[in-house]
């Protein structure tokens, strides 16, 4: 069964085009993960989901309901985190909970029981009088997940849930969205954090408002086997760029952390022509080795190959 | 339309307004300090007017002419000129208001039976005061110079003339014709409008700059529940400010209420349900706070400061202006205030402006729902 499915997509703002030709389905129970720099339309894409911003061609469905002519049934059944926190910072834990269940009108019999879920979730039982203000980055988060889901919705459109959440709050938080997913939600989550990419069942990369390349991680990183990639450490790494351009072989050199990342050809036939060159401009050669490319990788080959397409 | 959610928005906004204590204090406290200061300091009554004597002529009758100055409690004596310089400077510098000057031959042109003449300098600068001072003036000498003829036909005649025709005047409604019985009942309209404005007039723009209204539109609530449980929680404030500015103008100005409790509970409800849609609509169209308040004031503010007929008379207006204040629901809570304040009339007089202010409650409603619908798109 489809959660989402979104066909040829389009949202304009004037002449800037947002969302250009979006296609792309997402099965019940899957973590689908949004994943691109800011400003490539992965909110306004949410936005048109949720029912906040009407597509100006194309269109899509969610739960079966259609995004531009439903948007009231739509909201019943989905739970959206916004981008900025979005919870009332005066009022209480409590009292933010309790104006979403009235808001989601969950039934009478339920509350408790979902009050009692979301504070143990969020791991806020202690401090449910707290006003929410005082809370770190990491339990509001929880708590405006915990608010988001009050009413139990099949799917859960969760729009960059992480930023500004330090590491070990980012972990916490894919535990619960992979509990959520385990339970048989659709999660629908944007991030623009590439080592979160690993967590999603599938993935969808936008760029400029394109859906540039859509997959399981895996395949995504199978996708860039024509070329090895090799991690090379040296003893001047702005000499070695400048030495090793236009080398036969090597097909791009791009910083990465201390060390360099090369994309090259074949691994084993161009490690010794690199060597060599380093060598005879006296730069010494501190590592060098293959390596399997890691989804960032992947995704500067994927947007380097999508600008040299644009050229 | 779902009870739930639109209670569940109204305790939301009672939490908020408890929690900002200081805002609230400023709601309850505003009204108040407004009609304390605006009901003393519009006071249109000309009394006491600051008066200079300068008697050149030093007779018996120039100083039984300025007694009768000195004991009229509209006329205050503030000094005595020995020459026009002084005239002149006391009302350069706005120490007196009036100059009476009494010529050198009074006693004795009155005397001969000739016409004594009186000469009164105005300051007219402002005029309404001035014209008003010079009225209480001109009656004064008027009356006086009456009774001096028929005095001195008295001695001639022996026969008591009576002024050709006496008016006997009696006022209604306000009997003792004191401004502030006038002022207070409309003062307390003006102030509800503001406040009711005021206290709307953030509610949503706050909620689009914080980020939360995102948060609320992906959910079922509707924007008229949104509107309505907006209205509720602020209604309970604005109750709160009526009941102060009536306790207020009852018991600090001491208006007399004539009319109905009742009635007037009951219009000042409906009014402030329109005012507060009002503050609502306007949050809805700004897109800041900044802009939302300050257009709520003005829209509030000037309209029923100026165009309610609340100091400044519809009657006498130029005619545009007239059809104008036709829309100002302020008008109409002014009438009926005034009305039931002063007059004690009831709903058999009153019926078309309490309809009028529940049928503009109705319509800024379904504004203010529209407004916010638009947003959702």
């Amino acid at each position: 069964m489809k959660s989402v499915v979104i066909s040829d997509m389009v949202k304009r703002f004037g002449s800037f085009v947002a969302v250009d030709h979006v296609s792309l389905e997402v099965e019940k129970g899957e973590i689908f993960g949004f994943l691109g720099p800011n400003g490539a339309g992965k909110s306004t894409t949410i936005r048109m989901l949720c029912g906040l911003l009407t597509p100006t061609s194309g269109g899509g469905t969610v739960n079966d309901f259609d995004v531009s002519t439903q948007p009231e049934q739509i909201r019943r059944t989905i739970g959206y985190m916004s981008q900025k926190f979005s919870l009332y910072d005066d009022l209480t834990v409590e009292e933010n909970i309790d104006f979403f269940t009235g808001i989601y009108g969950v039934a009478k019999e339920k509350r408790a029981e979902r009050k009692q879920y979301v504070l143990e979730m969020a791991g806020l039982s202690e401090r449910r009088r707290a006003l929410t203000h005082t809370l770190s980055g990491g339990w509001k988060q929880r708590l405006a997940l915990g608010c988001a889901i009050l009413h139990d919705p099949p799917v859960l459109f969760l729009d960059e849930p992480t930023s500004g959440v330090d590491p070990l709050a980012r972990g916490a938080f894919w535990h619960l969205i992979h509990d959520l997913a385990e339970t048989g939600h659709t999660i629908f989550v944007s991030t623009h954090y590439m080592d979160e990419a690993e967590f999603c069942h599938r993935l969808a990369l936008m760029y400029r408002g394109k859906v540039i390349a859509l997959g399981t991680p895996q395949e995504l990183k199978a996708g860039l086997k024509e070329h090895s990639l090799l991690n090379l450490e040296s003893s001047d790494p702005l000499g070695t760029m400048r030495a090793l351009e236009g080398l036969e072989g090597v097909r791009d050199v791009a910083v990465f952390g201390g060390g360099l990342h090369l994309t090259v050809d074949d691994a084993e036939a161009t490690s010794p022509r690199v060597r060599q060159r380093l060598g005879k401009r006296g730069i010494e050669v501190r590592k060098l080795e293959e390596i399997q490319p890691s989804m960032e990788d992947v995704f500067v080959a994927l947007i380097e190959a999508e600008e040299r397409r644009a050229a | 339309m779902s009870y739930r959610r639109m209670r569940a928005i109204c305790v939301k906004e009672l939490h908020h307004i408890v929690r900002d204590a200081r805002s609230l204090a400023l709601a309850l406290l505003l009204p108040v300090l407004m009609l304390l200061l605006f009901g003393f300091a519009l006071s249109l009554d000309v009394d006491r007017i600051p008066t200079m004597i300068y008697d050149q002529d030093h007779s018996a009758a120039s100083r039984d002419l300025v007694k009768q100055f000195s004991a009229s409690r509209f006329f205050q004596i503030r000094g005595m000129a020995t020459d026009y310089a002084t005239v002149e400077r006391g009302i350069d510098r706005s120490q007196v208001l009036l100059a009476v000057v009494i010529p050198v031959n009074y006693a004795r042109d009155l005397a001969a039976g000739r016409d004594a003449q009186v000469q009164l300098l105005l300051d007219g600068s402002d005029s309404n005061t001035a014209s008003i001072a010079l009225g209480y003036s001109e009656t004064l000498v008027r009356n006086y110079s009456l009774a001096l003829r028929a005095e001195a036909m008295n001695r001639r005649g022996g026969q008591t003339l009576a002024p050709p025709v006496d008016a006997r005047l009696r006022v209604w409604y306000n009997n003792s014709l004191e401004s502030k019985n006038y002022v207070v009942p409309g003062l307390i309209a003006v102030v509800l409008q503001i406040i009711a404005a005021l206290l709307t007039s953030l509610t949503i723009a706050r909620e689009w700059e914080m980020g939360t209204m995102e948060q609320i539109l992906s959910t079922p609530l509707r924007p008229a529940e949104m509107v309505v449980g907006k209205m509720f929680a602020y209604f309970v404030v604005g109750v709160a400010d009526a009941a102060i500015s009536l306790l207020v103008g009852i018991f600090v100005f001491q208006v007399p209420l004539r009319g109905s409790l009742l009635l007037l509970a009951v219009s000042i409800c409906v009014f402030l349900c329109g005012a507060l849609f009002w503050g609502i609509f306007i949050s809805a169209a700004a897109k800041t706070q900044v802009a939302a308040y300050q257009g709520g004031i003005l829209s509030s503010f000037l309209p029923a400061f100026l165009l309610s007929g609340f100091i400044y008379s519809i009657e006498t207006m130029p005619w545009v202006i007239q059809v104008i204040t036709h829309i100002i629901p302020a008008r109409y809570v002014v009438t009926i205030l005034k009305g039931i304040f002063l007059k004690g009339v009831g709903l058999s007089v009153l019926w078309g402006e309490l309809a009028f202010l529940a049928l503009y409650a109705l319509i800024i409603f379904l504004l203010a729902t529209r407004k916010l619908n638009q947003k959702l798109v």
